[in-house]
């Protein structure tokens, strides 16, 4: 077990938990202003990734690709809202599963009248494309590293939007009170466009950032969703530093879980034992996680004040 | 009068609906059950292309009598392909029930298809309980047993005295067949044996791992989307210049297009290519891609082909008499047709004895071109599978 590896294994569970990050940011906004269990966040991500993928084949540039298809999430996500979203608002959690799941399957289909069932090519620039020696003979892929980058620099300017400007105070008041921020005056509707907006954008960055490294698919939203509700759920509803945390936490535990477990079960079990077990456990990891985080803290580690 | 009126019209039509059923036996039909929604519906698409272009090739009529081919979504569960197969037995009647992928769905369905006096023709999956203990003489495959094509791979790589090899594959029945085969010829040194989760997206960790134990080799099983994200990850690591990465079923025609140039100088082994030189084959191959735009018709397609072939033979030889099983049973188990492999011959439990042939990825005919499959060299000549001396079957 040498250090380079284990430091490996940090970097990658950091770039896990960071897209992890991502999408949990956003579907926690959306749940703790707007009450809104939006189960078609997963959607959103895939909707950026295509979105990318295809304007990247078209123009040839890396840079205006993101930037068109950052809009256009952005413009998918508040016309499903004004559209499909709007009515939800004051139903029962239950019909806002149901009706988020017909749009998951909307989209998933949608996609696949546009681009068909398969997956489809998705690169990265040749600049991206290489590595970078960290430290010696340690190299660590360049793409990976600006993920964990942007990452953190969205989490700082999530910090920035919500504690420092107007916008973000709006934000912390609706969620405290929805009613009484309406009763101030506030186009409360507006509000929630706009926070429905930035959170589909987040998504799409999440997705236009795994597109080249994951498979660009039909269905691909629903494979990390599970994931990024396991982070909502440790770090608590609705609060974007819970999100933060519950990201990382996740990230990480599961990296190293996967890569460490079975070696470490080794030395107390036997090797076949520790062979069968490690994986099956490595697996279940995160969500047993979960359940030990809800036995000490059933609102998550930080739950926003209500 | 009117109640009389209208009891007799209910009686007319009811007659209707008795006797339709009774012309419908001139025809054949097939029920042909794959998956065709969801991610893993492109190779339903393939299979069902091909199936197409059978039909067209024996100008829809198979054995001779005109036919309808119904198609059924298993969606990759066991349960629903149970149901579309009883509802293809029971409510269309069909004749011959044909293809199915998944392994874990053809032990639901095969049962339910042989149980109910019809043929079973298995077009991809071969798991090793249909060609051991619970062979049955209605059913017939024209793909392989499980085992076969990791075996291969176990040879090759023992042939070659590779050592220090690094497996991995997705943690479930399959992924665990696969690596048994392979074990079953390859006797060198194992670094280690990884089993990831199924349908995993993120490989980093375990190429960070694999990296870390430096092996001469790696041999993985990853179908479908998992395939396309290890080999994509696989690559931006930079470890294709590393370490020689060996597969089975991970890279064909149809994920090659999601990963183009990271799937080149992947190595696999199966028992039919592309540019497999016979005349079925250059004529399978050809008219697909004249007849779907340019696009390479994959392994499962060319067994579907082979599928409606042989069913085509079975009736020819009983001269389009569908009552005949007896008679279509020893037809088939002649497999007097052209296959798209070439020679075809069964063993004992209905599964072919043929030859394996290592495959290389390489750069395609023109500069923008995907990259292709090509044969290298063959591994296995007429290769039994490891389970048919179970099977209680004699003839």
């Amino acid at each position: 077990m040498n250090f380079v590896l284990i430091a490996e294994q940090t970097l990658n569970g950091l770039q896990l938990g960071v897209m992890l990050f991502l999408l949990a940011a956003g579907l926690t906004l959306v749940f703790g202003i707007m009450n809104l269990v939006n189960l078609a966040h997963g959607a959103l991500y895939m909707v950026g990734a295509y979105l990318t993928t295809f304007f990247y084949q078209q123009t040839g540039s890396y840079a205006l690709a993101v930037a068109l298809g950052l809009a256009g999430t952005l413009v998918v996500g508040v016309v499903t809202e004004l559209v499909a979203l709007r009515t939800l608002y004051d139903r029962d959690h239950l019909d806002q599963v149901l009706a988020t799941f017909g749009l998951i399957l909307f989209f998933n289909e949608l996609i696949v009248i546009l681009w068909g069932r398969a997956a489809i090519y998705s690169t990265i620039p040749e600049v991206l494309a290489g590595h970078v020696e960290l430290a010696g003979g340690f190299r660590y892929p360049i793409y990976r590293l600006m993920i964990i980058v942007i990452g953190l620099a969205v989490a700082l300017l999530l910090w920035f939007v919500v504690t420092r400007t107007r916008l973000g105070m709006l934000i912390r008041a609706g969620a405290s009170n929805r009613a009484m921020v309406a009763a101030l005056g506030v186009n409360i509707r507006l509000l929630y466009t706009v926070v429905f907006g930035f959170g589909a954008a987040l998504a799409g960055l999440a997705g236009l950032l795994a597109g080249p490294i994951y498979s660009v698919q039909p269905g691909m939203g629903e494979l990390i969703l599970i994931q990024v509700f396991v982070v909502i759920v440790i770090g608590g509803i609705g609060s974007i530093r819970g999100a933060l945390a519950g990201a990382l936490i996740v990230g990480m535990v599961d990296t190293l879980g996967r890569a460490f477990l079975k070696p470490a079960l080794a030395t107390v079990l036997s090797p076949t034992a520790a062979d069968t077990a490690g994986p099956a456990i490595a697996s279940m990891l995160i969500y047993l996680l979960m359940a030990v985080v809800l036995a000490f803290r059933p609102a998550g580690l930080f739950p926003s004040a209500r | 009068m009117r109640k009389t009126t209208r009891s007799l019209l209910a009686g007319l039509i009811a007659t209707a609906f008795i006797a339709a059923p009774a012309f419908g036996q001139q025809k054949l039909k097939i029920g042909f059950i794959s998956t065709f929604s969801g991610p893993q519906g492109v190779i339903g698409e393939d299979m069902k292309n091909s199936v197409e272009l059978a039909l067209d090739h024996l100008k829809r009529k198979v054995g001779g009598l005109d036919t309808e081919v119904i198609y059924g979504d298993d969606q990759v569960k066991p349960d629903v392909g149970k149901q579309v197969a009883e509802e293809m037995l029971k409510k269309h009647q069909v004749n011959f029930v044909a293809g199915i992928i998944w392994s874990n769905v053809m032990l639901a369905v095969a049962p339910t298809v042989t149980g109910a006096g019809t043929f079973m023709i298995g077009t991809n999956a071969g798991p090793n309980q249909l060609a051991g203990a619970d062979c049955n003489e209605m059913f017939f495959t024209t793909s392989w047993q499980n085992d076969q094509t990791p075996e291969a791979m176990g040879k090759y790589m023992q042939d070659k005295g590779i050592q220090d090899v690094y497996l991995m594959a997705p943690n479930y029945a399959a992924g665990k067949d696969m690596l048994t085969g392979f074990k079953r010829y390859f006797k060198g040194r194992i670094v280690d044996e990884v089993y990831t989760r199924l349908g995993q997206t993120d490989y980093q960790a375990e190429i960070s791992q694999l990296r870390s134990k430096n092996p001469k080799a790696v041999f993985v099983f990853y179908p479908g989307g998992m395939g396309i994200q290890f080999l994509k990850q696989y690559s931006e690591a930079g470890l294709r210049g590393l370490f020689p990465l060996y597969s089975v079923y991970t890279v064909d025609e149809l994920s090659i297009p999601a990963v183009k140039h990271a799937a080149l100088g992947q190595l696999e082994t199966r028992y039919w290519s592309q540019d497999l030189k016979n005349p079925a084959n250059e004529k399978f191959v050809g008219d697909y891609r004249k007849k779907y735009g340019g696009k390479t018709p994959s392994y499962y397609g060319a067994q579907s082909y082979d599928g409606i072939m042989l069913i085509d033979s079975a009736v020819r030889a009983v001269k389009g008499n569908l009552a005949d099983k007896k008679g279509m049973i020893a037809a088939m188990r002649k497999a007097d047709f052209a296959s798209t492999r070439g020679k075809f011959k069964y063993g004992q439990n209905h599964f072919p004895i043929e030859n394996f042939y290592l495959l290389k990825t390489v750069a395609g005919p023109t500069p923008t071109a995907d990259p292709v499959m090509e044969i290298q060299e063959t591994v296995f000549k007429d290769h039994k599978d490891a389970y048919g001396t179970a099977c209680k079957m004699k003839w």
